[in-house]
């Protein structure tokens, strides 16, 4: 996949101003790549738009495959293929079960949950993260704007928009 | 965002005619129910003697099995109760409503307590709600006791002298072992004193930080500052300690005492577990209904989530306890302690509701309360919470009854009745006691914090 090289950037001091900030330029039609800040910032998903993540649901089915596969494992080590009697109990006692099936559920959906959130974040251990603007990880609110994505929109149009939005500078940032 | 100058801070609860109306209507139905459960049991007193016959064969089928100590049980079990009386049906399940209403009102001051010592600023909103709960204690205090002293002889083994004294045909070398448990300093078999002060103490206790913590809030009201709420944090803390201690010794004196035999490490817990979840639930159906009177403002589904969780996973920690105690006693298969799953299991009249019990505390909460959406609407919370309730009163009635009436038991007009007509005067209770003071502590220092709260 090729990725975007040319994007302007919006930078703010305030988060209050960078929420008004995203709800205005979004407004207008100006599509945001993306906003990074230095902590996390109370409703700024909900003005960007961002529907939920759906990691809930892949960790519930992981869970499911955890249940099922311990459940199957137990049932034929312990009642197929080699039954065994272990205190009176049937070859099958459910409630002896329940610990490891547990456990695996347990295990399957953490494990599972991670997986998904690594695959889907794009977050493989050889990544290369693009650095927007060193200052995010500091004071600065830093709102990325890609600009072929906006081609339709003039540069200098967004940049005044930024300008007008409360931004304390705005800036060209180039990836090779 | 909203800021304190939206919302009103001296909202008081307005108890309406028609909400004391709805309450009594639901009472009366309940006490109609009592009345035709008694008639009926009072009705089938042949029935009921047919029915102890059979009980001391299975008893005695059952002695085969488990050896001596149950046999000696057994013997004086059918021994001394030939006669089945409906009175003791009836203040089995008094007793069952009292440990679980008071249960129920002390888990409103330790949430209250709870919330104070872990310095959350959340549920702010309902505080005044978790604590108007501990209204109903002085009560439930008066009902244990006068309960205790007219019927302890019904519900309790342990109360029958001959079992204490050598030669007398009952010895129960077993009982006699655990009877300081009861009587000490007394001679056993006399008067349990120990037993009785403990249940004056604990209540007594419970009472006082009630009354500490409630007043400390309400001065908080018209004085302000938040030395109050160090105050309070300071109270809180105290109270805990002396709750993990009492809420444990309780379960054991109340509950766990009618199986004499029987013991299980984890019973305390067991029994907070299931109090803390009712409660809980109860707390959440109160505030739903205040929201939907249109108090509370500031309290939205975000809260909600919140208390939401805390019933997810208090379900699930239930269910963890319950299962502990069952799983170790199914593997083990010890006569002494597998007897206490048998009466159950085994039993047509209790058989089924411990599936009953855990399909509504277990498999229904965690199913439906896991979504995030379930959990931020009323609709889903109020089926839910109401259910919750009904589980847990459920657990309650299979820890006290079989113990108590053995065949004799089971769900029926009376324990219905029993069950409507006492939870209805708790209400009335509990929401008089709401009506009288402010519903939002009003100078709390993390009033801010509940307003922005947002997950």
């Amino acid at each position: 996949m090729e990725r975007d090289t040319n994007f302007i950037l919006g930078i703010y001091d305030d988060e209050d101003v960078l929420k008004d900030a995203v709800t205005k330029v979004r407004e207008s039609g100006v599509k945001i790549h993306e906003v990074f800040t230095p902590y996390p910032v109370h409703g700024l998903e909900d003005v960007l738009g961002y529907k939920r993540s759906k990691l809930p649901i892949a960790a519930f089915l992981f869970g499911m495959l955890g249940t099922c596969l311990a459940l199957t494992m137990q049932v034929l080590m312990m009642s197929v293929d080699w039954p065994m009697i272990i205190g009176g109990k049937d070859h099958a006692p459910l409630p002896d079960f329940i610990p490891v099936t547990f456990e695996l559920t347990v295990l399957l959906a953490s494990f599972g949950m991670v997986g998904v959130f690594m695959v889907s974040s794009n977050l493989k251990p050889w990544a290369q993260p693009r650095i927007f603007d060193l200052r995010s990880t500091d004071d600065k609110h830093v709102m990325a704007i890609d600009i072929a994505h906006n081609a339709n929109i003039e540069e200098t149009k967004i940049k005044e928009l930024l300008q007008t939005s409360g931004a304390s500078e705005v800036n060209n940032k180039s990836f090779e | 965002m909203a800021h304190v100058t939206n919302f009103n801070l001296d909202q008081k609860f307005d108890f309406t005619a028609a909400l004391k109306k709805t309450i009594m209507m639901v009472g009366g139905i309940g006490a109609i129910l009592l009345v035709i459960g008694i008639f009926t049991s009072m009705g089938g007193d042949s029935h009921g003697g047919h029915e102890a016959a059979g009980h001391q064969t299975e008893h005695v089928a059952a002695a085969d099995d488990h050896g001596d100590a149950h046999a000696a049980e057994a013997g004086h079990e059918t021994g001394g109760h030939d006669e089945f009386h409906w009175s003791k049906r009836f203040f089995a399940n008094l007793w069952i409503n009292n440990v679980y209403f008071a249960g129920i009102a002390i888990i409103g001051v330790f949430f209250f307590a709870i919330q104070y010592a872990a310095q959350a600023g959340w549920a702010t909103a309902i505080l005044r709600v978790m604590i108007s709960f501990g209204n109903w204690l002085p009560f439930a205090a008066i009902m244990m006791i006068v309960t205790y002293f007219i019927a302890g002889h019904d519900l309790f083994h342990w109360t029958h002298h001959d079992l204490f004294v050598k030669d007398s045909g009952h010895y129960d070398s077993i009982i006699d072992g655990k009877g300081g448990f009861f009587y000490w300093p007394l001679a056993k078999g006399s008067f349990p004193i120990f037993w009785v002060a403990r249940l004056v103490i604990f209540f007594g206790l419970w009472i006082f930080f009630f009354n500490k913590l409630k007043n400390l809030s309400l001065q908080e009201d018209i004085n302000g500052g938040d030395s109050y709420w160090y105050n309070i944090r300071k109270w809180s803390a105290i109270f805990l300690v002396i709750f993990a201690v009492s809420s444990s010794i309780s379960a054991w004196d109340w509950i766990m005492s009618i199986d004499t035999h029987w013991f299980s490490t984890l019973f305390g817990w067991y029994v907070f577990a299931s109090w803390f979840v009712a409660g809980l639930s109860s707390i959440c159906l109160v505030t739903i209904m205040l929201k939907e009177r249109g108090y509370l403002e500031m309290f939205n589904e975000n809260h909600l989530h919140d208390l939401a969780k805390f019933i997810f996973g208090f379900s699930i920690f239930w269910t963890y306890l319950w299962f502990s105690q069952f799983l170790l006693i199914y593997y083990a298969n010890i006569p002494e302690e597998s007897v206490y799953f048998l009466e159950r299991l085994n039993s047509d009249k209790y058989g089924a509701f411990i599936f009953v019990n855990i399909i509504l505390n277990f498999v229904l909460p965690f199913l439906v309360l896991m979504t995030r959406d379930s959990k931020r609407h009323t609709i889903f919370l109020k089926v839910v919470c109401t259910l919750i309730i009904i589980g847990h009163w459920v657990d309650f009635f299979l820890m006290v009854q079989p113990g108590t009436l053995g065949h004799n038991g089971g769900v029926g007009f009376m324990e219905v009745g029993m069950f409507l007509l006492y939870g209805s005067v708790v209400i009335m209770v509990v929401l008089t006691g709401l009506s009288k003071k402010n519903l939002i502590a009003k100078n709390h220092p993390m009033l801010e914090e509940t307003y922005h709260h947002h997950i």
